[in-house]
């Protein structure tokens, strides 16, 4: 693991921008978004189309066959991400960072058991013996709050519920210990309890390795709850970036639609508040938007 | 709406802005938008151009026959019979002196039929047949789909061989015959697309307006079979192709003296050795439509199957 | 309004008394009863595999096995339903991405109802239900995969309406939807609630939006009702049941106090 205080920061991003080649022409789903990040989490949070999905898989190297990434700076522990080979990929991705996706029964294999899924995951960039990987793989599993290892062990995926797929899934991504871990809507799926009960695992997991989390997700309320800062993107750009423990005193317009439109349950209103959408907000700055 | 808007609306734009529009003013032009965006997708791939290009061209060829022969097609000259290929016979005589060429394009038509009337028929019964069964279940679907298993359990030229032998040789039989032994595996595909269907909420949704099951069946389970039900059809003419080919080799399709592929290479057997045009050229065209058969189901395939994204 | 279809006695609404239902061998509920006043509005709340779409399922004849007393208006529903039946219930299904017919234009998707029911003025009610709803006519010829989440749910909802139900069963008709949308349909829900006097039954994982559309709430766990709480006394957190309040309390955010306090209810 590289040194936790180094100050430069793990991951730089600079006028990123993701485009489609679709039949009815080619479609700019990420316009010039730029962060940094430290040892952090960080919550992006949008609606559906806001390119907060494609940033993700952008920074993965996840993007679809006919998407094109463009970026001034897109680093990573100083690496360039955008000139690696498809063999340098492989040790970056997984080894270290690693994407957790919304629906477990789509990212797990249905025809392997979970416990060797996640013995293969750690074995893939650590050398040991198949009987240690499996030991390894036990613990993560213990880990991540699974009662009875040995037994969710020699299971499949589809014999498991969602809250324990998506622990499963954290257990198999955490395992080869990354540094940056990008949650795609990890626990959207999930029941209320068992979602926060999830996130309280993955919260542990991250503060104890002291790795990065960016945390996407359309619920601004539960990421504000949950990451130290939110950047809230609008159709492909970030219109705010802002402490989570600030969320309340949100400028920008979109983002004080987001939480005014939300019913309430301690407050009883007849009608909401709908979101008014400014054509300004695409492209304007927070400081146009505001005035 | 009045007639006048929808051109006005559209008119900037010429018939390409009216076809690609995200507002159709009609049940017309919404349809014709969707068909015009399925063909852009089929453009792309060269293949099933090339596919469509040789199904066209198999038409075009069956249409003006007559014009495009040089020779008649069944009366030869004796003098002339099993010449080579020549600027007189492009692809030679068989051995009753008829030239060739003009048998392979009076034939193009025999073929078409064949396989025109086997789409028409196999593939509603099976259509017919599968979505019924997969909607109601139970003891229909135990009952339509064990029927389904038996004809399915034979193999599909004896099966033909032995209605063919019940009916009488000819063309027409044949059809029949092939159209009966055919649509089994239609069945089976229809039913399996219905099965996935069937639980989709918009068919509840269709249910809980109160809609017949015939209604449902026929206007909501069915268009969600068609797609894959064209597809795999257009992927079997090769094979229909070839079982009518089939049946006219052994004599009991088409008989003499129609210029039928089949039939033809059944002919110019006894000379291929020393005349291998006779049975080459018929196999060659047969091979090169099957091949056009499947090159455009392949592309059909990226453009109905709604699994490929149809809906995006 | 449409003809008195199910013998009504006025002014009873939804009533379910002792509903159990099974899948194959398995009970998914136990006796649930509850009922709503005509015009009124309940939700039910509660995690997956609570039931609580199940009720909905039920009351609208998509369930095979169950037992118990169902009535609408008063009268008893049997074990199957009567196409009378669709004039008066109608339901919204949970995504709109999957209840609207992908091969068939928005035209077709709600005059059907209406020429299946062989009522006039077709034309007329599509353009009619298209407006309810918040869309223009330009929606009219498009397909659904022309349109957005929220447009969708639009025209899931109007469909619903062409038959000019008098009660109205909701599943979780924003879970799909994005909060400015949700927002959105929720006040359309509202109105039409308030202007047609819709009844309603709602059904929904998330309390806030269940407080906002509903008079009351019936807090559901593993096929039973645990508890029938009026709105204000929810919003008020006054609840008896620990499940409650467990539910009430995850629904406040991320709070590592409050989540080492769940326990699993069996």
């Amino acid at each position: 693991m590289t040194d936790l205080t180094s100050a430069a920061p793990l991951l730089e991003v600079e006028d990123l921008r993701v485009h489609f080649h679709t039949p009815r022409g080619a479609v700019e789903a990420v316009r010039g978004l730029s962060f940094t990040l430290g040892r952090e989490r960080l919550g992006i949070v949008g609606e559906s189309g806001s390119g907060k999905s494609q940033t993700g898989r952008a920074i993965l190297g996840l993007t679809a066959g006919n998407g094109r990434i463009t970026a001034k700076t897109l680093r990573f522990q100083g690496q360039d991400l955008l000139s690696l080979s498809p063999k340098q990929w492989r040790a970056v991705r997984g080894a270290r960072m690693s994407m957790i996706m919304q629906d477990p029964k789509y990212s797990l294999n249905p025809v392997m058991t979970v416990g060797d899924q996640i013995v293969e995951a750690y074995r893939q960039h650590h050398r040991v013996s198949a009987a240690e990987a499996r030991l390894r793989a036990l613990a993560m599993l213990a880990r991540v709050k699974i009662r009875d290892p040995e037994r969710v062990f020699a299971t499949y995926p589809h014999e498991v519920s969602g809250g324990m797929g998506q622990r499963i899934m954290i257990a198999m991504m955490l395992i080869p210990e990354p540094d940056l871990i990008i949650a795609d809507e990890p626990t959207s799926a999930l029941d209320v309890t068992v979602r926060l009960q999830v996130l309280a695992i993955l919260d542990d997991l991250v503060r104890e390795r002291g790795m990065a989390l960016i945390f996407i997700s359309h619920d601004l309320p539960l990421v504000s709850s949950f990451c130290d800062r939110i950047l809230v993107m609008y159709k492909g750009r970030v219109v705010e970036d802002l402490k989570a423990s600030e969320l309340h005193a949100a400028r920008h317009p979109y983002t004080q639609g987001l939480l005014g439109c939300l019913p309430k349950l301690d407050q009883r209103q007849e009608t909401l508040p709908v979101l008014r959408r400014d054509p300004r907000w695409e492209h304007g700055t927070l400081e146009e938007v505001t005035r | 709406m009045s007639k006048t808007d929808v051109i006005g609306s559209a008119a900037p734009q010429g018939l390409r802005g009216w076809l690609s529009t995200d507002t159709p003013h009609s049940r017309f032009q919404a349809r014709m938008g969707r068909l015009w965006f399925g063909w852009l997708t089929f453009r792309r791939n060269r293949l099933a151009m090339l596919g469509l290009s040789i199904v066209l061209l198999l038409c075009a060829v069956a249409l003006f026959a007559p014009l495009l022969a040089p020779y008649n097609p069944v009366q030869g000259v004796l003098n002339d019979r099993l010449q080579a290929g020549s600027a007189a016979h492009w692809f030679g005589t068989d051995n009753m002196g008829r030239d060739i060429l003009s048998r392979l394009v009076y034939g193009a038509r025999y073929t078409l039929l064949v396989v025109v009337l086997v789409a028409v028929t196999a593939a509603p019964i099976g259509l017919l047949v599968g979505t019924v069964a997969g909607y109601f279940g139970g003891w229909v679907d135990t009952v339509l789909m064990r029927v389904t298993d038996i004809f399915l359990a034979f193999p599909k030229l004896i099966l033909a061989l032995a209605f063919v032998a019940a009916l009488g040789p000819g063309l027409e039989n044949a059809v029949l015959a092939i159209a009966l032994t055919s649509w089994p595996p239609y069945a089976r595909l229809a039913r399996a697309e219905t099965l996935t269907v069937r639980t989709a909420d918009y068919i509840a949704a269709a249910r809980l307006q109160g809609l017949s099951h015939p209604r449902l069946i026929v206007g909501h389970i069915m268009p969600m079979c068609t797609s894959s039900l064209i597809v795999r059809v257009t992927l079997d003419m090769a094979g229909i192709i070839l079982t009518a080919a089939g049946l006219g080799f052994l004599g009991l399709g088409a008989q003499p003296p129609l210029p039928e592929w089949g039939a033809m290479i059944s002919e110019g057997r006894q000379f291929l050795l020393n005349q291998w045009w006779v049975a080459t050229v018929p196999g060659l065209a047969i091979f090169i439509v099957s091949l056009g058969f499947n090159l455009l189901g392949d592309g059909l395939r990226d453009v109905l199957d709604p699994r490929a994204g149809g809906n995006g | 309004m449409s003809g008195a279809v199910l013998q009504a006695v006025p002014g009873t609404g939804i009533d379910v008394s002792g509903l159990n239902v099974w899948f194959g061998d398995h009970q998914v509920l136990h006796g649930v009863s509850f009922s709503v006043p005509e015009g009124g509005a309940l939700g039910l709340v509660g995690e997956s595999g609570s039931g609580k779409s199940t009720v909905l399922r039920a009351l609208c004849g998509l369930v095979d096995q169950w037992s118990g007393a169902l009535r609408i208006d008063g009268a008893e529903l049997g074990k199957t339903r009567s196409r009378g039946f669709y004039r008066v219930v109608q339901m919204v299904f949970q995504d709109p991405f999957a209840s609207l017919h992908p091969r068939h234009t928005i035209d077709r998707t709600l005059s059907e109802p209406a020429q299946v029911h062989g009522l006039d003025r077709v034309e007329e009610r599509v353009v009619t239900a298209l407006e309810q709803v918040g869309l223009d006519r330009s929606f009219r010829f498009r397909f659904p995969h022309q349109l957005s989440g929220g447009q969708r749910q639009r025209v899931a909802i109007a469909r619903a309406l062409m038959l000019e139900p008098r009660v109205l069963l909701l599943d979780e008709p924003t879970s799909a939807l994005d909060v400015s949308i949700q927002a959105e349909v929720l006040n359309l829900l509202k109105g039409l609630q308030r202007d047609l006097g819709l009844t309603t039954l709602m059904v929904s994982h998330d309390l806030a939006v269940v407080s906002h559309m509903c008079d009351a709430v019936a807090i559901m766990n593993r096929g039973r009702i645990l508890e029938t709480i009026a709105a204000e006394d929810l919003a008020a957190g006054r609840v008896d049941h620990p499940y409650s309040r467990q539910l009430l309390r995850a629904s406040s955010g991320f709070d590592r106090a409050v989540i080492d306090s769940f326990v699993d209810w069996e």
